[in-house]
């Protein structure tokens, strides 16, 4: 008999039906089980960077607070809050979370197709969390270095946590990747793979494509950070010269030489702007199908945001040096850089104007996940826009290393994309729990993410036009820095410990509406992907039962003239709607 | 419906936020005024995309949301060619109206004019020294391997064109006015940044090399320099100014500072005058250095020469012990001015450097050793030491060994402002921000009697 792959079985009960909780929930296969351990673990870990920024805020706004926030610990605060936050929470819970639930189930598959590596992916990225956390244990404690780890500061005497900090968080990196490879291989095969019948690649929802696009950069992306990880490490406890110059510390000669620490950053940034769109790309999916679905409209201009993602994919490659500008390379990149980096920005832009137009002329519902994209395309809009500062070579020189770029990249892939998470983990929670979530609470959950953390951020650039600097423990004495911006700091410092607090509401809301709330149903949204029409919900392992479905029609059939309700899901049989469209003529 | 509201005011909100914000660029102090032409220009692109893009938003929320017992159908439009391509065009040019002036303006920064004369600012944690080339115009080369105690910087001993650079161990600079400048940037460590937010540009300082950017000042002042790429512990201590000349006083300026040759020629201090100057010292300080508690006059004994010298200096210019509250400061600044001049002071620190001090004297602080060890070892060792011997290198005093009781009266001045805010004690300055490491006087306690165990 022809092996068929676990995912393309039609019946698949004998393998598939762990009866032990252990198999279950714990040594689980299940893409969904896997999928809500990478969650839980990703915003547990999450929830612990939120607490560093919390600490961080407190030393800028209100000094002298906590008497233990010396300087040595708040160069540590930075430094873990923003790996964490970008690599730990943002990466793992789009791809490793939404990533391995929405796969299987979007493009009708019973599993990934290599179900046994998807669980090692976890456990191996759980361990990458427990060597990153157990770095606040040991002498000296974690690494102080700036989540960018720059060599030679990054391992030498003069920066906190330059010895078993710094070398826990390399092993720590090299473990992740190790796990983020075994789960990307997975997404990547089984999207490739493993579609059910009817689904072509043009009639995958965005969602589908955002994170196959993004998987696909990390591939690429990930072994640069691996192979700087590993050559780091080598210079840290092998003596080797990679990025270590001849240098002075403390009055001494070093003994490494030749080394070249700008060869750590192009290879930091090669990793480090796709990185970037690791984390945009899933977001910009996820928050195309929670907008189409509740504006019941179709995604508008669906081909060009399919061609949008794959060239942001793409130009994401070219662009890395716009972080460099002022490192002292060859000034003369700064041409070629600048150019990549605001071409880039008419896809990006294009995206944006096609999910207004989604809402133009839709049917829009106003409930929370709608208001999470609705946010996210207001906070994107904005954080885009500063990038068109800092891409801007010339600009870029008065506002490198400044606030500026902190609240830009906290506008562009902090709040941009915590909010689509958001807005995700609303929409998608009837389906992950049966449960419908509370609705008031969603919506006060909503008002104060969105509005508390515009508040943070939007301030935070003209500090940056004054030239504020960032990664300072404190500013103290300069004449050009007016009084004025402690009282702006003591505000900012108010915005985020208000918004860190509202983010009790969505655990009450997530944990509570597990008891209180009523049957959600397979379909409450009257979505039309595949996800939303399984026989049972949440879906059983195997998630089809029997029969596969077979898919008809593209993922956007929402208020199509003369159809009996304002959605057809995309596997219901028939005709798809006539008015040759080019997206449909691709079946 | 709310959320269309909001949106609008939030649009409103932020442009009234940017024109009312008190917070803006300074003024700016070089010729890079095309840099801020650049950054409007930006803020006008964006700000209407942000309005309009927003705004329709906005409208489209309101229009186009559910009401509740109307039936509403959306309208099913999966593309439109034309409107597409026209917002790819408008998007695109739009782009090239911000790309093209601003790649015109970065020519500029990366062609230094001819006539551009060098100087060079030098890097470490967390200090600034800087170079200018004598008469010859010529910067001597420099390497890390020179480094040494008398020779900070580097310089080639054996190069002849660095003979006559004048050299400045101190974080105070200057520049004349209307003369473009290219500076030369080198770090002895790790990276660092030369940052003076008046004058626009900055460039990153890496060690193994030497990067460059240029200016001209337009305007007489003194600017503040920042370090703005992240180099440890320091980075927020790591401070300097720059002082725009007239380029006649400016030249004033610059033939008060030595040139290297003349750094390296001096004379070897006279102990023996030294210990005629010590006589005064030692009625309070004691025979052999070893402090006097009653007289709150501190072992001195173990401190390092430059740091005597700098001190007294500093005494002598009003610098320390001129707040009127540092009442056992004042009553050293009259004794300091006994040996008010480089030679004597030289020669006085080299005496204090031969006396021996008190091996038993005895502590007066106690407190929690292993917490002590941890927060030294945080935020002191870096520049004083693990050992707490200091560092010429890191301009740290000794620690280990002297007084406990006179460290914690210091902490506490650093602490009260009494210490160090005056704006050239440079060295004094960062010692006001990392005794923020010891709030409480009892993570203090614990961290001076740490020290006390590396006696």
């Amino acid at each position: 008999m022809a092996y068929v792959p676990l995912a393309d079985q039609d019946d698949p009960h004998a393998l598939h039906d762990p009866h032990s909780f252990i198999t279950k929930y714990v040594w689980s296969q299940d893409h969904k089980v896997i999928a809500i351990q990478y969650g839980g673990t990703a915003i547990f870990v999450g929830l612990i960077a939120l607490g560093l920024s919390i600490l961080m805020r407190l030393q800028l706004g209100f000094p002298d607070s906590i008497s233990w926030i010396d300087p040595a610990f708040y160069y540590q605060a930075v430094t873990m809050h923003g790996m964490i936050m970008v690599v730990y929470l943002l990466t793992a819970l789009f791809l490793g979370g939404f990533g391995n639930y929405l796969i299987p189930l979007m493009c009708g598959t019973r599993d990934m197709v290599f179900p046994f590596l998807n669980m090692l992916s976890f456990w191996f990225y759980l361990l990458s969390v427990i060597i990153l956390l157990a770095s606040f244990f040991v002498t000296g404690g974690p690494a102080g270095a700036g989540w960018t780890l720059y060599a030679p500061q990054s391992i030498t005497a003069g920066t906190p946590g330059s010895g078993g900090g710094m070398l826990l968080m390399l092993i720590s990196l090299a473990v992740f990747i190790v796990a983020f490879t075994m789960g990307g291989l997975n997404y990547v095969t089984t999207i490739l793979q493993a579609r059910t019948r009817g689904m072509t690649l043009m009639r995958m929802p965005l969602s589908i494509w955002g994170i196959f696009t993004a998987t696909v950069l990390g591939l690429f992306a990930f072994p640069a950070l691996l192979v700087s990880a590993i050559m780091l490490g080598f210079d840290l406890v092998l003596g080797t010269s990679f990025f270590m110059p001849a240098m002075m510390q403390l009055g001494e000669q070093s003994t490494q030489d030749g080394g070249s620490p700008i060869l750590f950053q192009h290879l930091f940034w090669f990793f480090g702007h796709p990185e970037v769109y690791i984390v945009a790309l899933p977001a910009f999916g996820l928050v195309s199908d929670v907008i189409a679905t509740h504006a019941r409209k179709n995604i508008f201009g669906y081909r060009m945001m399919v061609w949008a993602i794959i060239a942001i994919g793409g130009l994401s490659f070219l662009v890395w040096a716009h972080h460099m500008y002022v490192s002292g390379m060859n000034p003369y990149f700064g041409f070629f850089f600048a150019t990549t980096t605001l071409i880039i920005a008419v896809p990006t832009a294009l995206k944006v104007y096609n999910w207004v137009l989604t809402l133009w002329q839709g049917n829009i519902r106003l409930n929370t996940p709608m208001l999470f994209a609705i946010g996210f395309i207001f906070t994107f809009v904005h954080g885009g826009l500063t990038g068109l500062f800092l891409g801007n070579v010339i600009i870029d020189v008065p506002l490198a290393d400044t606030y500026f770029v902190v609240a830009h990249f906290h506008m562009v892939m902090g709040v941009s994309p915590v909010l689509v998470l958001y807005a995700a983990l609303y929409h998608w929670y009837p389906k992950m729990t049966g449960r419908m979530y509370n609705e008031t609470m969603g919506k006060v959950h909503f008002w104060c993410t969105f509005l508390g953390t515009y508040a943070i951020y939007l301030p935070m650039h003209y500090l940056g036009f004054l030239g504020v600097p960032r990664r300072y423990y404190e500013m103290g004495n300069t004449d050009f820095v007016p009084a004025t911006a402690q009282a702006l700091n003591a505000n900012i410092t108010i915005a985020a410990i208000f918004v860190a607090t509202a983010q009790v509401l969505f655990f009450i809301n997530i944990f509570m509406s597990l008891r209180k709330e009523k049957d959600a149903g397979g379909n409450p949204w009257g979505a039309t992907t595949l996800e939303w029409q399984t026989p049972d919900t949440p879906p059983k392992h195997g998630n089809w039962g029997p029969e596969l479905p077979t898919v008809y029609r593209w993922a956007y059939d929402y208020s199509v003239p003369g159809a009996k309700q304002d959605f057809i899901p995309q596997n219901e049989p028939g005709e798809e709607y006539e008015k040759t469209f080019h997206t449909r003529g691709h079946s | 419906m709310a959320i269309a509201v909001v949106l609008v005011l939030l649009v409103v909100g932020s442009v009234v936020f940017h024109f009312a914000s008190p917070w803006w660029f300074t003024e700016i102090a070089s010729n890079w005024a095309n840099i801020d032409f650049t950054v409007n220009l930006t803020f006008w692109v964006t700000g209407f995309v942000f309005i309009a893009v927003n705004l329709f938003l906005a409208y489209s929320v309101y229009q186009y949301r559910q009401r509740k017992g109307e039936a509403s159908k959306a309208v099913y439009e999966p593309e439109n060619a034309r409107l597409e391509t026209g917002l790819t065009v408008i998007t695109t040019l739009g782009v090239a109206a911000l790309l093209a002036p601003g790649l015109f303006v970065w020519a500029q920064f990366v062609t230094v004019p001819e006539e551009a004369s060098e100087f060079e600012a030098f890097a470490s944690q967390w200090q600034w020294s800087f170079r200018y080339p004598g008469a010859d115009g010529q910067l001597g080369t420099a390497d890390i391997q020179h480094i040494t105690e008398t020779n900070p910087w580097g310089i080639n001993p054996d190069d002849p064109n660095g003979q006559d650079d004048v050299v400045v161990k101190k974080p105070y600079m200057a520049l004349p006015l209307n003369e473009p400048a290219k500076v030369l940037l080198r770090s002895r460590d790790v990276l660092h940044n030369y940052t003076v937010p008046h004058f626009r540009v900055k460039m990153d300082m890496v060690p193994g090399m030497v990067s460059y950017m240029w200016l001209e000042p337009t305007r007489t002042g003194v600017f503040d320099i920042l370090c703005e790429q992240y180099c440890g512990l320091g980075h927020h201590i790591m401070r300097g100014r720059v002082e725009i000349m007239e380029p006649g006083d400016f030249q004033t300026w610059l033939a008060d500072q030595p040139t290297f040759a003349e750094t390296q020629a001096q004379p070897a201090a006279d102990v023996a005058a030294g210990q005629q100057s010590y006589m005064v010292c030692a009625s309070c300080h004691g025979q052999n250095g070893e402090g006097n508690r009653a007289l709150n006059a501190p072992a001195l004994a173990g401190l390092q020469p430059w740091y005597i010298e700098r001190q007294l200096r500093y005494y002598s210019e009003g610098v320390r012990g001129a707040n009127p509250e540092d009442t056992t400061g004042q009553s050293m600044a009259p004794m300091a001015n006994m040996v008010n001049s480089d030679t004597a002071r030289r020669n006085v620190a080299a005496y204090i450097e031969t006396l021996s001090g008190n091996d038993s004297a005895q502590t007066t602080v106690s407190g929690d050793i292993d917490r002590g060890a941890r927060i030294y070892s945080a935020n002191c060792a870096a520049c004083h030491g693990d050992d707490g011997r200091g560092s010429w290198a890191t301009d740290a005093p000794a620690l280990a060994g002297m007084d406990d009781w006179y460290l914690a009266l210091q902490l506490e001045k650093y602490r009260s402002g009494i210490r160090g805010q005056h704006r050239d004690d440079d060295y004094g300055y960062q010692m006001t921000s990392m005794v923020k490491a010891m709030r409480t006087e009892e993570q203090q306690n614990d961290v001076i009697a740490y020290i006390n165990s590396l006696r």
